[in-house]
Order: structure tokens, then C-alpha cells, then sequence
């Protein structure tokens, strides 16, 4: 049986689908902390700003990058399912697009143009940071549902996009909790424990709009024994949304005790948020339309494709470790000279 | 999929919009040979969106090419700069690479954002490609995300922002795994690109595409040259930029050592990779003779196959009645350059049926290529001559490169023109049809995204060239880098 499976490449789609998760997870990860500092730009002056800008800055390119992984699996792994999720979503992809077109080159502009230009080009970071955060919730609002029409699912995918701006956020606010110092350190500690009430709102609104939309989520959970899973999954975020609260009541402890654990809080509500959408629809590759097996593409194809990713990971893993290890360590200005 | 609903153009104002729309957008692409095809079309809307994605991805690419083509080869110069102040000292170096690490950064980051909106592109507009020939782009496209992209973003970070933070080896180090990365990137895309005109190494089952063999499908007939071609016309492009920026400061009275020298390092790459690309793109064509007549055909303006074939210089073909207008063309010489036999047979346009891309755009953008190319050569020769002379370059000639600036830019997206319009009517030649790929979107769906992304890189491009000159004025301001900075 399992000697019969490996021969055929049958598990590939599940191992490509797993890729797929990982690197959509890890995009809303990294990502979505140098998006949520974007979000937060326009809450303080210039020179907090640069600060701001400074502790992603060396990051964000490799950062996104994750997306375009994800979407490059979607499209080499599942092209069927590719087609059919882009062209469905055809003009949010394209809002979101833009915004990532001008909130990505605002980085360099914000910097280069006359010194009377760059507030243009900071509200293009923060307007571009914002509108990528909510078409992405939106969209996965719309994949969800298995694109839905009607009130109710469109209600939820915009819920969803609330809800994902406030995750974002608090990401952002979690990651300066660890790269800042002094006032501005103080200041995204308020804005963690606004933001985890945020999603907290996002989370039951959305919920509640999901009631009224057809989906396989509660027919899904409500039915034994994933129903040990209902119950054990809120508990959790609950207990770590708690957790939160009151570490951002603490915070910041002599010596910068602690700090990093706001951002692994929040990454490991990402992750449970994560797993609990997955699981919703799994094995379906399009919520109610097509299951990953039958969206896969050629065994062959796969293969040399894994085979690449696994030669190349360890080089990934370590070139990337180094420059978290060169850049570690409280954010200063940023100079090319 | 969504299915396009009622809405079959040419009942409504929103109809007329559209075809007002790709007519004006196929006038500013200077496209004539489509323009009348997009007329004809408006009775259907899979028609519309079709040209609608056309013309969508063509602008899109023809944006997205602008800025890899500045980085490639940029990558490299600064790698050379950096090197060159390791082993002399000489502080001149170390302000040329800040100077052009600047205009990289900038570069690269339209680059990425472009690039990532072509990745997109795919599943949107043109999912046909994917399902057809996926199991062969999926893999390529693959190998450029995870070999080249994650390597150029991450070390970029460290080149740009760890000059004092890290060993000086260690940032030679990351500016070179940057040259590497978005050269290995320029690898994988024409590897795939190469495949779409000269496909080989798979076989087609139901329709779809599996592959056969790797070695091949990597390795096709055109991708030796195609690449060869392509990294050159970085070369160049790079060369004149650099050249352009630095005769605009020296024209403002800059002439410091670092303007000096970055400007004779410019003269002396473009007089040396000028011939050289000359050659390569010569070769190119007997590839494309052997691989893609058709094109060719269009390239030389031939619609009858020849024994001794004139060159034609100047003509306004006309793809319906299947002639040339007003042609000027010198005799026998087509054959020559072609067969290298005065009485070698050259095919015409009539052995290939209605298998012809449209002739006009094809045959233009490659006396553009061509031109530009010969009038690069002809200014670095000049510039190489004064500089062995010793003498000083004159008003005019610093004139001259400025104007020159982003003649690397014409020529590129000129020959990508030739070649990707060549292509056409196939996607992937002799195997799937380009309008077989195209998703069924709403036209005014496309309509709409056309006009915001058209809108984004015009915006774009004028501040990135603005950005430049005012980064190139600020610098002349600056007092030179002394000891004490570094």
C-alpha cells in the first residue's frame, strides 16, 4: 500500500498542498509584520517614522517573496485551481496588485525624491500597506466560501478583511515591541493591545456572517469528534488573546525581558487561525469545486520541482538566518554609506 | 469558471468605449497590423478580452523589462566598483557604488513589484498557458523563485543597509550573490522564454504538455543565443545609463575623480560589448532561419521565398494584400546575411499560411533594434577613440550621451518586440495558439485594469527618470568621500 503510493506519486499533491499552506502561512507571518508597520506609519512624526521603516526595511523584498512562492506552487502544482482562483478574483487581486506595486517602490522613492515630495510617498506606503492587508483578507474571505454570491458571503469576505488588517497589525506592533526602544517601543505596546481586540471583533463578526453563508465549516465542526476541536481551538486563541492582554500590561520589563514574546503570541494565533481555515475546507484545493488531487499537476513535474526545493532550503534557511543575525538587535537609522 | 455573461459586445456604449479604447492604446503601441484585427473583433467579447489581455500583458512586460535590464548588468558594475576600491584604496570607487547602488535599489524594487504583477498575470489573464504547458513552465518558473529570488531579495538587504555593520568582504560577498541572483533569474525566465519559441524534450498528451526530458526542455536550440543576446543588452543598456547620469553631472560642472572614471569605464564596456552583441544578435537570426522562418520573414519583410533575396532597408508592408509599399532594398545582400551565399534561398512569408505574425510591428521594431544598436557602437567607438587620444570630450559628444541616456531601454523592448511579436499567432510555437490561452473574462473587467495599470507605469516611469536626474544633481552637490567617512 505505501510501497504502492510512493511508487505513483500519489502523495505528492498532499506534499505540494502542505508547501502551499506553509509558504501562504509564512507569507501572512513575515509579511504581515512589515504590512502592519506600514499600517502604523501614519500614527507617529518623521523621525519615529524612519525608525519604523528602518526595522523592516532589510527584510520586506525577501518577505514578500513568500507570496510569490505561493502563488508559483498554486500555479505550477495546481494550475487548474490557479486559473480558476485568479480569474475569480480577477479585480481584488488587481486593487491588490497596485497597492503592492506602490507601497514596494515607496520604500526607495519616500528617500530619493526632494524632501518635499516624500509625504506623498509616505501615505502611498501607508495607504498600499492597508489596502494589500484588506484584499488579502477579502479574497480569502471569497476562497473560503468557495466564491459564494449573496450578501452574506461577500459581508463575511469583508469581515475576513477586517480581521486580517487587525491581525496584521498587531503583527507589525508585536515585531516593534522587539526592534524598538524608548517612547516608540511603548507606543506599539498600546498598539498590540488594541490591535488583539480588533481581531478579536473581526473574529466574532466574521463568524457571525459565516452562519448565513453555506459553508462546510460548521457542518464540518460541529460533528463528532471534530468537535473536540471546536472547543479546543477558541479555548486556545482565547487563553493566548488573554495571554496578550495582559503581557502588554507588563510590558516593557527591565533589561527588554520578554519582549519577543508578543510576536510569537501572535504567531501562534496566526498559526492556529491558519490550521482551523485549512482544515475547514480540506481536502478540497477549491472550497466545494475541486480536491487537490484532482487539481494536481503532472508527477513528474513535482518531483523535480521538490527535489530543487529540497537541494536549495538548507541555503534558504541559512542565508536568510544570517541576515536576521546581522541586522538583530534594536532598529537603527538605514544608510547605504 | 465563471462563464462571460451576456454582455457580447457591440450593443452598448460600454462596446463602443472598448473598441475606442484598444484602438487608441494599439496607436500609442504603434501596432497596425492588430489594430484592424481588433476593429473586426468587436463583435465578440472573448475577442475583446482577448486583445484586452494582450495588450494588458504586453504592457505589463514591456514594463516589467525595463528594470532587470538595468540590474543585471548593474549588479555586476558594482561588483567590479567594489572590487576596485578593495585593491587600490581609491575612494573614487566606493562613491560611484553608492552612487549606483542608489539607482539599483530603485531599479530593483520596480523590478520586483513588476514582476510579482507578472506572476500574477498568468492565472488571470492567460490560465490556457498554464493548463496547457504547465507541467514544463511550472517547474522553470519554480527553479527562478527559490534559486534567484529569495537570494537576491535577502542579500540585497545586506548590500545596501551592512556596509558598516558587516566585514568588508562579507558586503563584497552579498553584492555578489545579488549579481548571481538576478543573473540566475534573467537564466530561468529565458531559459523558459526559449522553450516557448524553439519547444522541445516533451510530448503532448489530451492536449497537455508532460515533459520527456529536463536536459532538453532546458537546453533548447534557441537559449544559448537568446541569453547571450539578452545579457548583453544589459551590458549595454547599463553602460549608457551610467554613461547618460555621469554626462549630465560632468555637464553641470561635476568632474570630480569618481565622474571621471565611471564615465570612462561606461565609453570603454559599451565600445566592447557593442560589436559583441552585433555578432551574437547576427547569430541569433541564422538560429531563428533554422527555428522560426516565419519570423524571420517578417524581420526582413519577405512575403516571396527567394533564391538571392534583396535586404530590404525601408518598406510599409501591408499584411493584407500581402506586399511591400514603397520598399527600398539593396539586392542579393538578404541572402547573404542570411545564407551567407549570395544565392541562397530565403523563405518567404507565403509558406506559412495564416501561421504569420503581424508584419509591421515585427518589421519596425527590428530596424529600431538594429539602428539603435549600430549608432551605440558607432558613439562608444568615438568616445573609445578620444580617451586613447587623451583628449577631452567635447559639449557635443556629453550632449550626445545624455540624450543616450535610456537608449538601452528602445533597443531592448524593441527586440523583445521583435521576437515576442515574431512569435505570434502561436504562444508556444507550433503548439498552443495565444488565443487559446486566454482566460474569459469580462471585457470591461480587462478594460478597467488596463487603464489603472497603464496609468501606474506611466506615472512610474516619469518619477523613476525624474528620481534619477535629481539623485544625479544632489550628488554633484556633495562634497567627494574623504578617509574619515568610511
Amino acid at each position: 500500500m505505501i510501497a504502492d503510493i510512493i511508487e505513483t506519486g500519489s502523495w505528492l499533491p498532499f506534499a505540494f498542498a502542505f508547501l502551499l499552506g506553509l509558504s501562504l502561512l509564512l507569507y501572512a507571518i513575515l509579511d504581515g509584520y512589515d504590512l502592519g508597520v506600514g499600517m502604523l506609519t501614519p500614527l507617529v512624526d518623521n523621525a519615529e517614522r524612519d525608525r519604523m521603516i528602518a526595522s523592516i526595511g532589510p527584510f520586506w523584498d525577501a518577505n514578500e517573496t513568500w507570496l510569490v512562492l505561493g502563488v508559483g506552487l498554486l500555479l505550477v502544482a495546481f494550475p487548474q485551481a490557479h486559473g480558476i482562483v485568479l480569474t475569480s478574483l480577477y479585480l481584488p487581486v488587481t486593487l491588490m496588485i497596485l497597492a503592492l506595486i506602490f507601497r514596494g517602490v515607496s520604500f526607495d522613492f519616500r528617500k530619493k525624491v526632494p524632501p518635499e515630495k516624500q509625504a506623498f510617498w509616505d501615505r502611498a506606503f501607508f495607504l498600499g500597506s492597508t489596502v494589500v492587508a484588506l484584499t488579502q483578507g477579502y479574497m480569502v474571505g471569497r476562497f473560503v466560501t468557495g466564491f459564494q454570491q449573496g450578501w452574506a458571503a461577500q459581508l463575511f469576505a469583508v469581515y475576513f478583511g477586517v480581521l486580517v488588517v487587525a491581525g496584521y497589525v498587531l503583527m507589525g506592533a508585536t515585531w516593534l515591541i522587539i526592534k524598538a526602544d524608548g517612547a516608540l517601543q511603548q507606543r506599539a505596546i498600546r498598539w498590540a493591545k488594541t490591535a488583539i481586540w480588533l481581531m478579536v471583533f473581526g473574529a466574532i463578526f466574521s463568524s457571525l456572517a459565516a452562519v448565513f453563508t453555506d459553508t462546510r465549516i460548521y457542518e464540518r465542526m460541529f460533528s463528532f469528534p471534530e468537535l473536540t476541536l471546536l472547543i479546543a481551538m477558541p479555548l486556545l486563541s482565547v487563553a493566548l488573546t488573554l495571554l496578550m492582554h495582559f503581557l502588554c500590561g507588563v510590558l516593557p520589563l527591565p533589561g527588554d525581558r520578554l519582549a519577543w514574546m508578543p510576536f510569537a503570541i501572535a504567531v501562534a494565533i496566526f498559526t492556529l487561525g491558519f490550521a482551523g481555515l485549512v482544515y475547514s475546507f480540506y481536502p478540497y484545493i477549491i472550497p466545494g469545486q475541486l480536491y487537490i488531487v484532482e487539481a494536481a499537476a503532472a508527477a513528474d513535474s513535482l518531483f523535480i520541482i521538490l527535489v530543487g526545493t529540497l537541494f536549495v532550503l538548507p541555503f534558504l534557511i541559512g542565508y536568510t538566518a544570517l541576515s536576521y543575525y546581522i541586522f538583530r538587535g534594536k532598529a537603527t537609522d538605514l544608510r547605504y554609506d | 469558471m465563471r462563464r462571460v455573461e451576456g454582455d457580447t459586445a457591440g450593443n452598448g456604449p460600454l462596446a463602443r468605449r472598448i473598441g475606442l479604447l484598444s484602438k487608441t492604446t494599439f496607436m500609442v503601441f504603434s501596432l497596425p497590423g492588430i489594430g484592424k484585427v481588433a476593429q473586426l473583433s468587436a463583435k465578440s467579447a472573448t475577442m475583446d478580452a482577448l486583445i484586452l489581455s494582450r495588450i494588458q500583458f504586453a504592457a505589463n512586460i514591456t514594463f516589467h523589462i525595463l528594470f532587470p535590464t538595468i540590474t543585471i548588468a548593474l549588479g555586476w558594475l558594482l561588483l567590479f566598483f567594489k572590487l576596485r576600491f578593495s585593491r587600490t584604496g581609491d575612494y573614487k570607487w566606493m562613491e560611484l557604488y553608492f552612487f549606483f547602488t542608489k539607482v539599483f535599489a530603485l531599479s530593483f524594487s520596480l523590478g520586483v513589484v513588476s514582476g510579482v504583477t507578472m506572476s500574477f498575470q498568468f492565472g488571470t489573464n492567460w490560465p490556457g498557458f498554464m493548463n496547457s504547458v504547465g507541467n514544463i513552465a511550472g517547474p522553470l518558473l519554480a527553479y527562478e523563485v527559490i534559486t534567484a529570488f529569495f537570494l537576491e531579495a535577502t542579500f540585497l538587504g545586506i548590500m545596501l543597509f551592512a556596509f558598516r555593520r558587516v566585514p568588508s568582504w562579507v558586503h563584497t560577498g552579498a553584492t555578489l550573490m545579488v549579481a548571481i541572483g538576478t543573473t540566475l533569474s534573467a537564466f530561468w525566465i529565458l531559459v523558459l522564454n526559449s522553450w516557448m519559441h524553439t519547444p522541445q524534450g516533451f510530448e503532448m498528451v489530451d492536449g497537455v504538455a508532460y515533459a520527456t526530458s529536463w536536459r532538453e526542455i532546458i537546453f533548447t536550440p534557441s537559449m544559448p543565443y537568446r541569453l547571450t543576446h539578452v545579457i548583453l543588452s544589459s551590458g549595454l543598456t547599463v553602460a549608457f545609463l551610467v554613461g547618460g547620469l555621469l554626462s549630465y553631472r560632468w555637464l553641470r560642472g561635476d568632474r570630480r575623480p569618481a565622474v571621471v572614471t565611471g564615465l570612462r569605464c561606461a565609453i570603454l564596456l559599451a565600445a566592447v560589448l557593442g560589436p559583441l552583441q552585433a555578432l551574437v544578435g547576427d547569430l541569433h537570426g541564422i538560429n531563428t532561419r533554422d527555428y522560426q522562418p516565419a519570423k524571420l520573414a517578417a524581420m526582413e519583410g519577405l512575403w516571396q521565398t527567394k533564391e538571392g533575396a534583396p535586404l530590404v532597408l525601408f518598406a510599409m508592408p501591408n499584411q493584407q494584400e500581402r506586399t511591400n509599399r514603397m520598399e527600398i532594398a539593396i539586392p542579393k545582400l538578404g541572402s547573404l546575411i542570411i545564407t551567407r551565399s549570395l544565392d541562397g534561398k530565403v523563405l518567404g512569408l507565403e509558406e506559412f499560411g495564416d501561421k504569420i505574425p503581424p508584419v509591421s510591428p515585427v518589421f519596425w521594431s527590428f530596424r529600431v533594434m538594429v539602428g539603435l544598436g549600430m549608432l551605440m557602437i558607432l558613439i562608444a567607438w568615438i568616445g573609445a577613440w578620444m580617451l586613447w587620444r587623451g583628449r577631452d570630450y567635447p559639449g557635443w559628444y556629453l550632449r550626445t550621451l545624455l540624450v543616450m541616456t535610456f537608449s538601452g531601454w528602445v533597443a531592448t523592448v524593441a527586440g523583445w518586440y521583435v521576437t515576442e511579436i515574431g512569435r505570434q499567432p502561436w504562444l508556444v510555437h507550433g503548439v498552443l495558439l495565444t488565443r487559446d490561452a486566454v482566460a474569459e473574462l469580462q471585457p470591461s473587467h480587462v478594460g478597467l485594469t488596463l487603464t489603472a495599470y497603464l496609468t501606474t507605469y506611466a506615472f512610474l516611469l516619469v518619477a523613476f527618470i525624474v528620481t534619477l536626474f535629481y539623485l544625479s544633481r544632489k550628488e554633484t552637490e556633495k562634497s567627494p568621500l574623504e578617509a574619515s567617512q568610511l
